[in-house]
């Protein structure tokens, strides 16, 4: 069996590579037959890599410890869910994930555009399976996940495996990796049609068209990857926090960043024809930066809490990149020709400009990232010293591009396309702007002069009555011209044009995200040696160790510390944190213990028992205000996604009066 | 061109404010990686300056004293000891226990001791196996080898 699965992967490699020639010299010397089975081919290696794949889990689900990789990610002890959550757990897994997951996607974009876009086709093949050849060479020569443990010549088992680390033994981090690689593997898909769509010199938006779904479904699986890891990192962890910069984390924005900058500046070709070369550089970036992220994990190139080793892959991806990257802008600057605008920038008051400035400062951001992550290894370069930056550099420079870009949110809907005048403005704004002073009117009379939180909750107010007009006027006028109540009315406006009442929930949500990021400005923490039976405080809570347990069970054995939590007097109920060592790997964890409601998180770390008193407990306590928020706003935000892919019943066609001549023009060096 | 040159303005003022913020943002929080036999050679110029160190936590040296949590850790290349005090507010990584490879960042105090604000902890064996090493070698289950 074990043969099979390490054959499959091979022979996925050399299908992988037909399927890039067999389409590439197709397309080039424009035979069907040839473009036909590089198609078929690239079916060929979803089969085998899912056989590969397929294999893998049946070893890990049935514990078979022959396999090397079973035997150091697995046990017998560890439940369903994590032995299959231990395909992903180490980084033969992980990879073979990655490319089962590309084969899949080419498998799928392959079927769904069997029919259309034969010009395109044939080079969107090239685009994935060259990828594809990179990911499969990993799998069969350098992380190859079919390894055996041998003796001699004879395969030989071990009784038990080393077991999943118990940090990734939690559900949402089961879920978290395959939910990012989706999106990271899926933003391959628009990045190869714009490519096909450059090098076969198709001057439209037909590549934008067609990938548009595309691009928002990966990047939903996107934020769905990074929000389960923060919630992961909370409820794991047991520093309270949910994003720390560690080089990992920003690996997995980066691409978010640019992503979100290009679902937004579509909309600018689309609308307008402007900012061609823009959207296929993002489109470029955000692809390159999913590869580059996979390499930051993996290559052990700066330094994180949850990097996979150091390996011998770096170089691997360093040269992929280079290809890659040098193909793509030299492709881009050849097609410069195809690529010019349509129409001018009129005014810096416009919703052109209002996306201008979301592109610029999402650049910047991403840039500020990006430059922060690899601090360490520039210096080193520049300097010959290894200097990091941490997260005070991070906060420092995204907190108030953070805040542009909300305010950017509740500007854009409202400022008209080409040109606005002061007076409409002035209109437009007038309630919006209301609501943001009031909400810093009511802070100030609670006494918060925290400047950031003040300007935070602020715009809150100030897009989220912004997102309301839009939702009031409109539904409004359907309301009055159909007799449809106003709940009635509010779908139907949403119906007609999901991408753009879509887009306006999606927009609510990153406010109520907001909302509880800022609560981090209230935090409160202590640590305390607390003999059992007595108690201390913590904001208005008062907490009471009352016993200590412990005992154990086949995968691990714990210790718990039972707090009774007091408001006032009042009782509230216990809190239970707890402290594990897991049987296989020996590993000590903290399961935090939360107390989680609307206004605050009540979050108690059990530390250890003192090591200087037998019959006292170190327990840390912190208050998180807000923190909910931040689910909840992500929960609206994946709805309005959804609400996104829904088709529109209206079919809305922009007038492009100006496109006309120029599509003209294109045509003819086209030929 | 009015138009572009309120742009460019406008463009400038925004990305020369983010430069200012970062450069501060840099200047505040940069960290030196160093090693221990360098922290202790370390010339008085320097004395203040955030440093990241790395090496071994001696096993049975860690002991909590109220809020904080003092330990040594050991560099194997140069056989140095350093004794670190853990002043952060974060609990302790779970994976920072005896043995386990600790990077601790923080400033080397006066009196010789390393006061550290955050410690990030690696346990080598269970974690990942070293590159090139199949990973199921801490096993003892004879010698692995790829077929």
């Amino acid at each position: 069996m074990e043969t099979l699965g390490a054959f499959a992967v091979l022979l996925s490699f050399c299908l992988a590579i037909y399927a890039f020639l067999a389409s590439l010299l197709g397309a080039l010397k424009k035979k069907p037959f040839l473009i036909a089975s590089g198609r078929r081919a690239v079916y060929g290696v979803f089969v085998l890599l899912t056989t590969a794949a397929g294999i893998l889990v049946y070893a890990l689900m049935t514990s078979d410890f022959r396999f090397a990789y079973v035997a150091a990610r697995s046990n017998q002890a560890m439940p369903g869910l994590y032995k299959f959550a231990a395909w992903w757990g180490g980084q033969e897994g992980s990879l073979l994930l990655w490319s089962w997951l590309l084969s899949m996607y080419s498998a799928v974009v392959l079927w769904t555009n069997r029919r259309k876009h034969r010009e395109l086709m044939p080079w969107v093949v090239v685009v994935l399976s060259f990828t594809q050849i990179f990911f499969c060479t990993l799998n069969s020569f350098v992380e190859p996940p079919f390894q055996m443990l041998a003796v001699g010549k004879g395969v030989t088992a071990v009784a038990d495996g080393n077991g999943l680390n118990p940090l990734l033994q939690y559900w949402l981090m089961a879920i978290h990796p395959p939910a990012l690689y989706l999106g990271y593997v899926g933003f391959i898909v628009p990045f190869a049609f714009a490519f096909a769509s450059l090098v076969t010199k198709q001057p439209g938006e037909a590549w934008i068209a067609t990938t548009r779904r595309w691009s928002l479904i990966t990047w939903g699986f996107q934020s769905v990857g990074i929000m389960l890891g923060q919630g992961w990192a909370y409820a794991v962890l047991g520093w309270g926090g949910y994003w720390g910069w560690d080089p990992v984390e920003n690996a997995s924005l980066l691409p978010w960043i640019t992503a979100t900058a290009f679902l937004h500046s579509v909309m600018m070709q689309e609308k307008k024809g402007m900012m061609k070369v823009w959207n296929m550089v993002l489109i470029s970036a955000t692809y390159f930066l999913c590869i580059f992220g996979t390499f930051l994990t993996r290559s052990g190139v700066v330094s994180s809490v949850h990097a996979f080793a150091q390996s011998s892959l770096g170089t691997w991806f360093l040269v992929f990149l280079c290809i890659g990257i040098s193909v793509t802008t030299f492709l881009i600057l050849r097609r410069l020709d195809y690529l010019k605008s349509e129409a001018r920038l009129e005014s810096v008051l416009s919703r052109e400009s209002s996306f201008l400035f979301n592109n610029l400062i999402l650049l910047a951001s991403c840039f500020a990232v990006l430059w922060g992550t690899l601090f360490p290894v520039i210096t080193e370069a520049v300097l010959g010293e290894k200097i990091t930056v941490g997260a005070p550099f991070f906060n420092k420079v995204n907190i108030p591009i953070g805040l542009f870009l909300l305010l950017l949110t509740g500007v854009g809907p409202l400022i008209a396309w080409r040109r606005s005048s002061w007076e409409s403005l002035k209109r437009a704004f007038r309630w919006p702007a209301i609501g943001l002073l009031a909400t810093v009117g009511v802070l100030a009379a609670f006494g918060i002069f925290h400047v950031y939180a003040m300007i935070s909750f602020g715009l809150c107010a100030f897009v989220t009555v912004t997102i309301c007009m839009e939702f009031w006027k409109g539904s409004r006028a359907i309301a009055a011209k159909n007799g449809y109540n106003l709940a009635h009315a509010m779908i139907e406006l949403t119906h007609r044009n999901t991408r753009r009442y879509g887009g306006y929930m999606v927009h609510m949500g990153i406010v109520i995200m907001f909302i509880g990021y800022t609560g981090a400005a209230f935090n409160l923490d202590t640590t305390k040696e607390v003999r059992i039976g007595d108690r201390f405080q913590i904001g208005r809570y008062d907490l009471q160790v009352k016993q200590v347990l412990d005992g154990d069970n086949a995968n691990y054995s714990w210790q718990k510390a039972v707090v009774g939590v007091y408001n006032s007097g009042d009782y509230l109920g216990d809190l239970q944190p707890e402290r594990r060592v897991y049987a296989a790997s020996q590993q000590p964890t903290s399961e935090v213990s939360i107390r989680r409601r609307l206004n605050e998180d009540l979050y108690l770390n059990f530390a250890s028992m003192s090591q200087t008193d037998a019959n006292a407990a170190i327990i840390q306590a912190y208050v998180f205000p807000l923190v909910s928020w931040i689910w909840i706003g992500f929960y609206v935000l994946m709805f309005g996604t959804l609400v996104c892919l829904v088709p529109s019943k209206v079919k809305y066609s922009y007038a492009k009066t100006q496109v006309v001549g120029v599509y003209a023009k294109q045509a003819e060096p086209a030929k | 061109m009015k138009t572009y040159l309120r742009f460019g303005l406008l463009v400038v003022a925004i990305i020369g404010t983010l430069a200012w913020l970062a450069a501060s943002g840099i200047s505040e929080s940069k960290t030196y990686y160093k090693t221990v036999s360098e922290l202790k050679h370390m010339p008085a110029s320097e004395a203040g300056r955030r440093v990241r160190v790395t090496g071994d936590v001696v096993p049975g040296s860690i002991r909590r004293e109220g809020e904080h949590v003092r330990f040594q850790i050991h560099e194997k290349e140069s056989n140095q000891m350093l004794s670190v005090v853990y002043m952060g507010k974060d609990p302790l990584p779970d994976t920072f226990r005896d043995s386990a490879q600790a990077m601790a960042d923080g400033k080397l105090q006066s009196d010789g001791t390393f006061h550290a604000n955050s410690i990030a902890a690696k346990c080598p064996s269970k974690y990942e196996a070293a590159p090139g090493k199949p990973a199921a070698q801490p096993l003892n289950s004879g010698k692995p080898t790829s077929i």
